[in-house]
């Protein structure tokens, strides 16, 4: 009897611990929090980058129905993969896209946006990646879609926007009111 | 004796400042060693170098000289990153398997022994 509980506790073990690690091999290793609703209800200080002046993240996300704020910086190389994607969005009416530099040097921000071209409409500065963690960013890059009207994020992208995630944003701001 | 007492005042108020930078940086260490670096692979946010730990880091330091307390900044993060930024899991349904597993392990092993005990 004795000899039973043994084997039977042996074997539930390995069960157990063998769909634990199956599970594990199905999930992916890198996390990224559920959005169901995230309301910006915060709001934070940051600089131009080509001008001294002052702004704030409300200001920024006033002017059409939707922002994309993408952080980027110049010494990022999936940021100029992903730059051609943002180029194609600037048509976009509805659409307003603000740049986070994030942890960047000046000088090489500048030559970056006058190399590949600049589809922002403004540009901030994050020296000290603070602000970029006030909106929930892991990094560079990361594209966050929000809705101007009812200050919600509707979408955010960890690393590169490619085909897939163009189509998808497009989709987004198609779709919504 | 003039001199002498300016001396100490400036060396009193040197340590002075000190002291109160040193316990604010102390906070910083053991706030970031509660929370997990979400972009390393099993490192805590004290313990890495990388861009955003060392953003985090400036970040706690100035949610403390806003006045904010630990448990504030905790939530802060939890807001942003959820819970999994944190060492500390909340029971949910999600983690509860985590929290009642070494019970259940230890009620079983328990029965093992006392099995053993009373057949003997």
């Amino acid at each position: 009897m004795v000899k039973n509980i043994k084997l039977i506790a042996v074997v539930f073990l390995v069960i157990v611990s063998f769909f634990i690690l199956l599970k594990g091999l199905n999930k992916t290793n890198s996390y990224s929090p559920n959005l169901n609703s995230s309301k910006i209800d915060f709001n934070f200080k940051a600089k131009f980058l080509y001008s001294d002046e002052e702004t704030t993240l409300f200001e920024l996300i006033n002017d059409k129905d939707f922002s994309i704020i993408n952080i980027w910086a110049s010494w990022c190389l999936p940021c100029r993969e992903e730059h051609s994607f943002l180029l194609n969005l600037k048509s976009l009416d509805k659409l307003n896209i603000i740049g986070i530099n994030y942890k960047d040097n000046e000088i090489n921000a500048k030559k970056f946006i006058k190399e590949l071209g600049n589809p922002y409409s403004k540009i901030i500065v994050d020296p000290s990646g603070v602000n970029s963690i006030e909106l929930g960013a892991y990094g560079v890059p990361e594209t966050i879609l929000i809705n101007n009207n009812s200050k919600t994020i509707l979408k955010k992208y960890i690393g590169p926007i490619d085909d897939k995630k163009l189509a998808e944003l497009k989709m987004i701001i198609k779709n919504e009111n | 004796m003039k001199i002498k007492i300016l001396v100490l005042a400036i060396f009193y108020l040197i340590g002075f400042f000190n002291l109160l930078y040193a316990a604010n940086s102390e906070k910083v260490d053991q706030i970031s060693k509660n929370l997990r670096c979400l972009i390393c692979q099993g490192q805590s946010v004290y313990d890495s170098q990388s861009d955003f730990a060392l953003s985090m880091k400036i970040l706690i330091q100035n949610k403390i000289d806003e006045g904010k307390n630990d448990e504030q900044i905790y939530e802060f993060l939890k807001s942003k990153y959820g819970e999994w930024i944190v060492y500390d899991p909340e029971i949910n349904k999600n983690t509860v398997l985590l929290w009642v597993l070494p019970l259940i392990l230890f009620v079983f092993g328990g029965i093992l022994i006392l099995r053993k005990v009373s057949i003997k």
